[in-house]
């Protein structure tokens, strides 16, 4: 299968995430499952000419496309005219040309949240008028309609993150050459089940201190960061303490606290990213699947069971008092 | 002007988007138009936010410089609320953020510039063969070897940072991460595997011998590793004379820590002198934007919707008293002082690549001194107050240059925000007084017709642009 891979309004960040993809490397990865690039804007050998005559080619149908990946959400400003970004050299915008090759395509994937839902790019005030493929925010219906399906039967694949999993990515793709991603596989927003069905709650190394309502008040101390620090990985999506990123990594091993960037309209989370907005001193925003009551009445008996191992260590920025040990030494 | 008009685009294998529009006469270059055709706003975004929202957006601006844009933002808001990281924040910040530009130096050699040397245009040239061989675009040695190398380097930031790009673990007061004893030596095994690489197959040699040229003629000399083969190249196609530069160039100073920048900051016209902001403004007269010339401190960014005739760019034009400067790998290691450097000053493609070879190779002990340096011991952050009311600058060097924010917050809102990325001097339009950007003054009188731009995008290629940062 082939791929044309299109950078649109976004950072291109989550490219360079795909290329550090690892065992085996992103080249590798596709070519082992038969997957290769028509051409991708950062990798490909054709520039200026060549790759008009390409684009062209792929937009007449006279080479079939069978996956259309794009890379950044859809500017249509000014004024609808999508001129805040033109495909260079072409003297045409983005928004026309993705228009115009999204009927070619088999798949389309939308690579990363501004993709998918209009991300980052449509942030404060959104001044490039920017969207998604298929939805606006959280709203069905990007530039392209509500009940859009590719030829291949499914709708835009939202592949969201920001940026994204280079395994998302990648394994995304090999599902599709395998035939072995349907309908069923996506989640009500379009997003693989593959990693949309975790938490990234699951597997997180501050699940002991949430356990017991253990909280750090600074960026810095080890404790669970939903209570002060805008921490929502109870509520977002990924697998991103199970899958490391970068070698061993994730947002909470790096002591920052999870924004549910693969969520629609994280960009704008009405509150600063790093601060948890609270109502009478209760953090608004719990758990999506607990009952606030019972959360409540759990919070209260964990907090006051805090062992004081975990009420120092929480406020602490290394580890001072360690597990006491069941066997010592005689 | 009379002449062909040529305009080369898309232009793939720079970061974002870049058009290029040329005036030929008699086979040459009479005229350059550079244009940055994406604009995202994202200083009108961060207006009316709360301060520290700057530390999870301007990231996101680019994906290949995010951590410069962390290091930028941390910085200019600890300048604006007068607050100062602790200092083993700040060597941690350095190390990450090092670990950032030796990553994009390399993916630049590898992935985005020598794949046009594989080319069939260069097939009668004897070193022609290899350069296949290694650097074929996805198919040659030299991107497998290098996409390993690189994932593996990035390690560091996954201990460190959590994640790249896009990390929320460098703040105005120091990193969110305290690393460890355990952590320090796996950095330092992660960076000894990097060292190796670059030794066996980008230098072919020890650093210290890359490090220790003094001279254009003993540069010449290096005929080992991938650097060697783009000796050679440069040697047969006289990269050197192509794409000058004017030899007038920008570094706000890589890594600040507390005695001092790792890369000297300051300014080189022909002598070095020291870095004084007072006299910069950017100019918007070729641009699609409105507002006249202003200093960042009290710019703005307001998109002429209209895109007016005479305007070619959403790039506004930064100029130091009056002149454009180039800025990258080139202008830090010439105002560091490094003799190979000084002696390159002024070149062209083969300047600019050799350098950035250089700082990689100085880079790569720069991060092994940092390591070296962790006391796990120690406090890792300073925790900064609430920012109230404050102006600040940061400023920081992107492995394509000098980096600069510039943030006002008001009542615990940010009310101005200002950006200049590296690219922004490099690849800037004309401004009022008709003066051409670095790229545009580089590219009059190269070599091209229609149909042959190979030298072009040698020398657009050499600066290592980041358009995406340019614009923002």
């Amino acid at each position: 299968m082939n791929i044309l891979w299109l950078q649109a309004a976004g950072c291109g960040g989550c490219t360079m995430s795909l290329l550090c993809a690892e065992a085996p490397g992103i080249l590798d990865l596709l070519a082992g499952a038969g997957l290769r690039f028509l051409w991708h804007p950062a990798l490909s050998a054709e520039t200026g000419a060549q790759a008009r005559t390409l684009l062209d080619s792929v937009e007449r149908g006279d080479i079939p496309l069978d996956i259309l990946c794009v890379e950044g959400a859809i500017a249509r400003g000014p004024r609808g005219s999508g001129r805040y970004q033109m495909l260079s050299g072409t003297g045409r915008s983005m928004l026309d040309w993705i228009t115009n090759l999204v009927p070619r395509a088999t798949h389309v994937v939308a690579v990363g949240s501004c993709a998918a839902y209009g991300g980052v790019t449509s942030a404060g005030g959104n001044p490039s008028d920017a969207v998604g493929l298929q939805y606006e925010g959280g709203h069905k219906g990007g530039i392209l309609p509500a009940r859009f399906q590719a030829s291949g039967g499914l709708p835009v694949i939202n592949v969201a993150g920001c940026p994204t999993h280079p395994d998302w990515v990648g394994e995304t793709l090999l599902m599709l050459a395998a035939g072995e991603l349907a309908a069923d596989g996506l989640d009500p927003l379009a997003r693989p089940r593959f990693y949309a069905d975790h938490l990234v709650h699951h597997g997180c190394p501050k699940n002991e201190f949430y356990e017991y309502k253990a909280s750090a008040r600074q960026l810095c101390e080890l404790g669970c960061m939903m209570e002060h620090l805008g921490c929502i990985g109870t509520q977002a999506v990924g697998d991103c303490n199970i899958r490391p990123w970068n070698g061993g990594g994730s947002c909470t091993k790096g002591g920052y606290p999870c924004i549910a960037c693969t969520a629609p309209e994280f960009e704008e989370p009405a509150h600063a990213f790093t601060e948890t907005p609270k109502v009478g001193g209760i953090p608004v925003g719990l758990p999506s699947d607990m009952p606030k009551a019972w959360f409540m009445a759990l919070a209260s008996l964990s907090k006051a069971a805090t062992p004081e191992r975990l009420a120092k260590n929480a406020v602490a920025d290394r580890i001072t008092i360690p597990p006491s040990l069941r066997k010592r030494p005689r | 002007m009379s002449g062909t008009r040529l305009v080369v685009g898309p232009f793939n294998r720079v970061e974002g988007d870049l058009e290029v529009h040329l005036t030929l006469s008699g086979g040459r270059v009479a005229r350059a138009e550079v244009n940055a055709p994406l604009y995202r706003g994202f200083e009108r975004m961060l207006r009316g936010r709360p301060p520290s929202d700057a530390l999870t957006l301007t990231p996101r601006i680019c994906g290949i410089c995010s951590i410069s844009q962390s290091a930028a933002a941390a910085q200019a808001l600890a300048a604006a609320g007068a607050h100062r990281p602790a200092p083993q924040g700040a060597l941690v910040t350095a190390l990450i953020h090092a670990v950032e530009n030796a990553a994009d130096h390399l993916t630049h050699f590898n992935l985005f510039f020598m794949p046009d040397f594989a080319r069939p245009a260069y097939a009668a040239h004897p070193w022609h063969a290899r350069a296949v061989a290694r650097f074929t675009a996805m198919e040659g040695a030299a991107p497998r070897e290098v996409l390993e190398a690189r994932a593996a380097l990035m390690h560091v930031l996954g201990l460190l940072a959590g994640k790249w790009p896009h990390t929320l673990a460098i703040q105005p007061g120091g990193v969110t991460r305290s690393p460890s004893a355990r952590d320090k030596v796996r950095i330092l095994s992660s960076l000894r595997a990097f060292r190796q690489y670059l030794e066996r197959t980008l230098f072919g040699a020890p650093l210290e011998a890359f490090i220790a040229l003094d001279s254009p003629a003993a540069l010449q000399g290096w005929d080992t590793g991938d650097a060697g083969l783009f000796m050679e190249i440069a040697a047969d196609l006289d990269l050197d004379a192509l794409g000058r530069g004017a030899g007038r160039y920008l570094s706000f100073g890589a890594y600040a820590l507390t005695e001092g920048h790792g890369f000297a900051a300051g300014l080189w016209n022909g002598a070095p002198a020291p870095l004084e902001l007072s006299g910069l403004v950017e100019d918007t007269a070729h641009s699609w934007m409105l507002g006249g010339p202003a200093h960042p401190a009290s710019g703005h960014t307001e998109p002429d919707e209209d895109m007016r005739d005479g305007a070619y760019s959403w790039c506004k034009a930064p100029r130091l008293n009056g002149l454009p400067f180039e800025t990258g790998a080139l202008a830090r290691q010439v105002i560091d002082g490094h003799p190979l450097a000084r002696a390159l000053a002024g070149g062209g493609v083969l300047a600019r690549v050799a350098a950035r070879l250089l700082e990689l190779a100085r880079t790569q002990v720069l991060m092994e001194d940092l390591t070296a340096q962790i006391m796990p011991s120690s406090r890792f952050m300073a925790p900064a107050p609430d920012l109230r009311d404050g102006a600040g600058a940061g400023l920081v060097e992107a492995a394509r240059g000098a980096l600069g924010h510039w943030v006002r917050v008001e009542e615990g809102r940010i009310a101005s925000y200002q950006i200049i990325a590296p690219t922004t001097w490099n690849f800037s339009p004309r401004d009022g007084a008709g003066t051409p950007g670095p790229l545009e003054t580089a590219l009059e009188g190269t070599p091209a017709d229609e149909g042959a731009t190979l030298a072009v995008q040698h020398i657009v290629r050499s600066f290592d642009p980041c358009m995406v940062c340019t614009v923002h």
